[in-house]
């Protein structure tokens, strides 16, 4: 098996590994880096439990390969937690009941963040459509919509 | 054979190594290729891919905008000039699949997937590959065949005006599902009189296709429930709607002339 | 959250101290930092891939297996086959005493199911094992299959399962589980309307979003242990213990959260030959459902048929309920005959029949073995239950709720798998969604107490 280098920043660290050429970044960042935050669900881009955040995009890395993200920038739901503290989003769905077996969790909390780094005052109708391509099977999706709102709305009053 | 990545830096020097390979795929967006081959595909064994700039590249001009293949669907969306399109691209996927889905692999998505596709056959697109402009209907015909193993460069047409372009997919799941039918139409009238029509659908076959009776029947009629009440008899004229886990070939044709109706009035 | 004290008032004591009050869940914050273990959080060395090799047909004879192929591929570590199995036939509740073992961990000389495993593959990577279980030769000659239940039953049909020697599982009362009380041909007699109608429902998948698997590591003092999102712990240790003839002190299952279960995860389909294949080549071996193996192999919900029989009085009181109950185990009996007993004791209801007869049947097709899921035996019959007595108080021009209120159990009442009802509170329940649905019934009934037969 060819190995090819492959070199990018994960939660702000920078990480350089070799991986097996044709490989996905899902296998490149549990198996090589050990990030065991990101979760395989379908490996087909269905589910979104593999979501991660690639050059402030939300993206799927089961299907993205591990080398056409070289030189990225890469953000999982490992890195959300600042110094211990929790990131609003994190905090949000612990106290919302938010996440139930919470293996789809990784994957909406980096789906939730791609929307509100980009627009930090949603509508539910904007909610809605950032987790469109995340499934939960346990919970249901309002409580998490809700989740995402509050802390929204939590952040605009730490910004005030 | 173990799975590898080639990266070309042209559009054509891809084109070569898929053409000398045919245990090779060309690798876009991912969204279908890299599917595969998690699900055990093997009938391939190389990805091919190629950065050349020109095929991220969004050109609008005198009304005619030219997508290049790898644009991707949130792209799309995001750019102000491509606006007429855009409810058609919000209709594929989640944000992460319009984040890596491509245009031009949106032409090769078999059905139900390929949303997009729909609205471009009904804007009459062009697309360029093997070294010339294909009519989007013959590529769709030939996708697997002889434009299976080259690089769609782009994807050319004239931009609808503002509400111009009549889109619906029709889903079981709200707001997220797959496609029970979509239905793109381009209607232009005179004085409540559509003078003519391109009305397109997936689902209704194994690719996008055309309703060629059912524009026939429309030009010269008021757009009223009577006036396309002739139109909608035909809407399932030539048609061969698939049958997947969504819906049987059977509903689809029960529910299509429905939501064409709908479609045509609204 | 509101909790509605007056109910019951007598009863208890007022001291709730937990219930009412809002709880944050404890294992949320390690979900929502990622750091929650799931089975498959961990990276073992040298770690082999299992990949199944499995029938393409819904019933055949296997003639023959060749492996010459596959065995020289690039990566293989080893390929398993029946033979490798020391227990090969097996039943999960044979620990709860049901029989016969009627299952293959491989398939030896028949497939009876579409996807059902016959060899396993064991490589270094998902493609060197994906390449190889493509090149593993099977023979089969293709039988008649049996997809439903009325063909399953028909009196020529093929048999599916030789264990069984016929396509339904047979109880200790006979051809199927039964609850008879009163008497129902006196009931019907004596009932204004009778009603019968049929009602069927397709198997339902539980689509997990973490699909089924196990990572199984040798250890130094000749134990493995198994990470698995299992939700029947001892089951799988049990089974897997008996499938290897394994002393379970030898097998060290670690479990901890599961990606999502509703039942589909308490089989033990993929431990023991995980553990069967990392004993054989002393390496770490992981065994995953792929998504569509998940939904095309993993057990789902039984489909049913269910014939619902009732006499009804004009006064609302339901005085017969005849059922007959057909629930598809598929293939094998796996949690079926267990689902189909639990059917035949909830078919009344939370309603209280003077006559009933009921018989439940767990039929055996050439389909994908089901098995348990959230109430398995009881939802889809409550579903038809709610239905036909929506249809039963229609057909006697009644307001449907308080057709139920007149029919509902109360404390006291005897059921007719002859268990006195006790704790019930039906009445309560539709006494407040009758106010909080804005659906209005006469004061009377709700006056009605369940710890009383008064009213």
């Amino acid at each position: 098996m060819a190995k090819v280098p492959v070199q990018f920043t994960l939660n702000g660290e920078e990480k350089a590994e070799f991986v097996e050429s044709g490989s996905t970044l899902l296998k490149a960042l549990r198996e090589k880096i050990g990030d065991m935050s990101v979760k395989g669900g379908c490996h087909q881009g269905t589910c979104g439990s593999c979501s991660v955040i690639i050059d402030g995009e939300l993206r799927l890395s089961c299907i993205a390969l591990a080398e056409t993200c070289s030189g990225a920038a890469i953000e999982t739901t490992a890195g959300l937690a600042r110094g211990g503290v929790l990131h609003p989003l994190q905090r949000a769905f612990h106290e919302g009941f938010a996440a139930q077996c919470g293996f789809c969790t990784p994957g909406m909390l980096m789906a939730a963040k791609a929307l509100l780094d980009r627009n930090p005052s949603p509508s539910r109708e904007d909610v809605v459509d950032a987790i469109g391509g995340n499934i939960c099977r346990c919970t249901g999706h309002e409580p998490i919509i809700q989740a995402i709102l509050s802390a929204a709305r939590a952040n605009s009053v730490n910004a005030a | 054979m173990a799975l590898t990545l080639q990266t070309f830096p042209t559009a054509d020097a891809a084109s070569a190594a898929l053409a000398a390979d045919g245990a090779s795929r060309y690798l876009g967006g991912g969204t279908l290729v890299v599917r595969q081959a998690n699900e055990g595909d093997l009938s391939f064994s190389t990805y091919v891919r190629a950065t050349d700039p020109a095929l991220s590249a969004i050109t609008v001009d005198d009304g005619q905008a030219t997508l290049g293949a790898s644009v991707t669907i949130g792209r799309i969306i995001a750019d102000g000039r491509l606006a007429h399109i855009a409810e058609a691209a919000k209709s594929v996927g989640g944000p992460a699949v319009r984040n890596m889905a491509t245009v031009g692999g949106n032409l090769y998505a078999p059905a139900p997937y390929g949303d997009l596709a729909v609205a471009l056959l009904a804007l009459d697109a062009m697309v360029e590959i093997n070294g010339g402009p294909v009519p989007l209907s013959a590529f769709l015909a030939d996708r697997y065949g002889t434009y299976a193993h080259s690089v769609l460069k782009s994807v050319s047409f004239a931009l609808p005006a503002a509400g111009g372009l009549r889109f619906l997919k029709v889903s079981r799941v709200k707001p997220k599902g797959v496609s029970v039918v979509t239905i793109a139409a381009l209607l232009e009238e005179t004085d409540g009189t559509i003078s003519s029509a391109r009305v397109a659908y997936g689902c209704m076959a194994d690719r996008p296709i055309r309703a060629q009776a059912v524009e026939a029947e429309l030009a010269g009629k008021p757009r009223t429930a009577d006036g396309i009440r002739d139109a909608l008899t035909m809407a399932t004229d030539g048609t061969s709607p698939i049958t997947d886990a969504i819906a049987s070939a059977w509903y689809r044709s029960q529910v299509l002339p429905v939501h064409l109706g709908r479609l045509l009035l609204a | 959250m509101e909790v509605r004290k007056s109910y019951f008032a007598d009863e208890r004591t007022d001291d709730l101290k937990e219930i009412g009050q809002p709880r944050l869940r404890v294992d949320t914050l390690g979900h929502v930092t990622g750091t929650t273990a799931y089975f498959a959080d961990r990276n073992f060395p040298g770690l082999l891939h299992l990949k199944m090799v499995r029938s393409p047909h819904h019933h055949a004879r296997i003639r023959g297996i060749d492996l010459s192929e596959a065995e020289k591929h690039p990566g293989v570590a080893r390929i398993l086959t029946a033979a490798d199995v020391p227990h090969n036939v097996y039943t999960i509740l044979t620990l709860i005493q049901v029989g016969p073992e009627d299952e293959t961990v491989l398939a030896t000389d028949k497939v009876r199911w579409k996807g059902e495993a016959v060899v396993a593959v064991l490589a270094n990577s998902e493609r060197a094992a994906q390449e190889a279980a493509a090149k593993v030769k099977v023979d089969y000659e293709v039988l008649p299959a049996v997809l439903s239940i009325e063909d399953a039953l028909k009196p020529d049909a093929p048999i599916v399962n030789e264990y069984h020697g016929q396509n339904y599982y047979r109880y200790d009362s006979g051809e199927c589980r039964k609850v008879r009380f009163g008497d129902v041909e006196a009931g019907f007699a004596e009932a204004d309307h009778v009603l019968e109608e049929t009602y069927s429902s397709g198997p339902i998948e539980h689509a997990p979003t973490e699909t089924t698997g196990c990572v199984v590591a040798p250890e130094g003092d000749g134990r493995f242990t198994c990470y698995t999102n299992t939700q029947a712990m001892f089951f799988t240790l049990d089974n897997t213990s008996i499938i290897l003839q394994m002393d379970g002190a030898k097998l060290h299952m670690v479990g901890g959260t599961v990606g999502g279960g509703f039942g589909g995860k308490v089989d033990v389909i993929v431990e023991p030959i995980a553990i069967l294949g990392a004993k054989l080549t002393g390496r770490p071996v992981s065994f995953i459902y792929s998504r569509e193996e998940e939904m095309q192999i993993s057990s789902p919900r039984a489909a049913e048929k269910l014939v619902i029989k009732d006499g009804v009085t004009q006064d609302g009181r339901i005085v017969a309920r005849y059922v007959k109950a057909y629930i598809d185990a598929g293939a094998y009996s796996r949690h079926s005959p267990y689902g189909a007993q639990k059917s035949a004791a909830h078919f009344p209801g939370p309603y209280t029949v003077p006559n009933v007869w009921v018989d439940s049947y767990c039929v055996y097709t050439n389909r994908t073995p089901s098995s348990a899921m959230r109430g398995f035996g009881v939802t889809i019959g409550d579903f038809a239950l709610e239905v036909q007595m929506d249809k039963l108080a229609h057909l006697i021009g009644m307001d449907p709720l308080e057709f139920r209120f007149i029919n509902a159990y109360r404390d006291g009442d005897m059921k007719a798998h002859r268990q006195v009802t006790e704790g019930a509170a039906l009445i309560e329940c539709m006494q407040e969604a009758s106010r909080i649905a804005n659906w209005p019934v006469a004061e009377r009934y709700m006056r009605m107490s369940s710890a009383t037969r008064e009213g």
